[in-house]
């Protein structure tokens, strides 16, 4: 297995090209700047990896329980429709800076989110964004042929609705609102929220149906 | 503050370039597309990139575009697919002025 060995070594060697000391005046400036904040008593390294850790462990939970908010109550929706900011802040969850609008899918309009200038994402409801949705493939191919990214990810859109591609392109970002699946009226707000997967909310794929939902609430 | 392009009219993207931050993507620039609203102001990035304030605030629109028309022949996509992208009110002019003429930045 000579080849599968010489396979490993190739990425060890990358792994460790990663990790290389900082060699960017950025890099620099944010070493001197952290232990600088430490020194004075500003910030704790424990505070900062605190906040690393939230940030990395941020998963699309809030964005989930907006959307089944919205499923469930059709004023909250029109609030949220209306001011997306607003609406989640009364759900007790932050979204300081940019403004956040939701779009809400229909029978007739499918809406699919990028970023073709960079990777803008609503990480405070989301968490951090998936890996495809940064790359130069998704950002150039999800507008110039989306229905072709859309097969690629399983979704297949009727040729009578229309696929709204929404470029992320300054200071707003994004939240679709996924179609409510059929099969779940009379469905707790608790339940849906099982339903309301992350890719769904970017609008690459529908909401989970009942029938793939895997949860023990059935 | 009074708007400068009404939903509903058709915008044309300021074609050319300009160095820097710019938030308008290339594949637009030059193209024609319908006002959808208003979504407010913002401080210009471009200036913000730079260190400056970016004010006074820029309108920043929704715009809807045809993909077929931004993307003539290789989309794979149905004749009424779009694409919604927010365009700042320097990157926008009125339609009725011929594409020959596009200003520049």
């Amino acid at each position: 297995m000579t080849t599968a060995h010489r396979h490993d070594r190739t990425h060890a060697h990358a792994a460790t090209a990663d990790h290389a000391p900082p060699g960017h005046e950025w890099e620099f400036l944010e070493i001197a700047l952290r232990e600088l904040l430490i020194e004075k008593r500003v910030l704790t390294a424990a505070a900062i990896q605190a906040r690393i850790d939230a940030v990395e462990g941020a998963t699309p939970i809030q964005g989930s329980r907006v959307v089944a908010r919205a499923w469930v109550d059709p004023a909250y929706k029109a609030r949220l429709l209306a001011d997306g900011n607003a609406a989640v802040a009364e759900l007790g969850y932050g979204f300081d800076g940019p403004k956040l609008v939701a779009l809400e899918n229909t029978p007739a309009r499918h809406h699919m989110v990028v970023c073709t200038l960079c990777s803008c994402y609503p990480k405070p409801l989301l968490g951090l964004s998936p890996a495809w949705y940064k790359s130069r493939e998704y950002r150039s191919r999800a507008v110039s042929e989306p229905r072709a990214v859309l097969a690629e990810f399983g979704t297949v859109l009727p040729e009578d609705v229309e696929l709204r591609v929404v470029d992320s392109t300054a200071d707003c970002r994004y939240l679709i609102i996924p179609l409510r699946p059929v099969g779940t009226e009379g469905w707790t707000e608790t339940r849906l929220v099982d339903l309301v997967t992350r890719d769904s909310m970017i609008g690459v794929a529908p909401a989970r149906t009942p029938q793939t939902d895997h949860g023990t609430d059935v | 503050m009074t708007d400068l392009f009404a939903p509903g009219m058709t915008v044309r993207v300021k074609a050319g370039e300009t160095p820097g931050h710019v938030r308008t993507p290339y594949y637009l620039r030059g193209q024609t597309g319908q006002v959808q609203r208003l979504l407010g102001t913002f401080p210009n990035p471009e200036d913000c990139a730079v260190h400056k304030s970016g004010l006074p605030a820029k309108r920043l629109y929704q715009v809807l575009f045809p993909v077929h028309a931004v993307f003539p022949g290789q989309a794979v996509a149905a004749a009424d697919d779009t694409i919604l992208a927010d365009i700042y009110e320097h990157w926008l002019e009125p339609a009725t002025v011929d594409a020959g003429e596009t200003t520049a930045l």
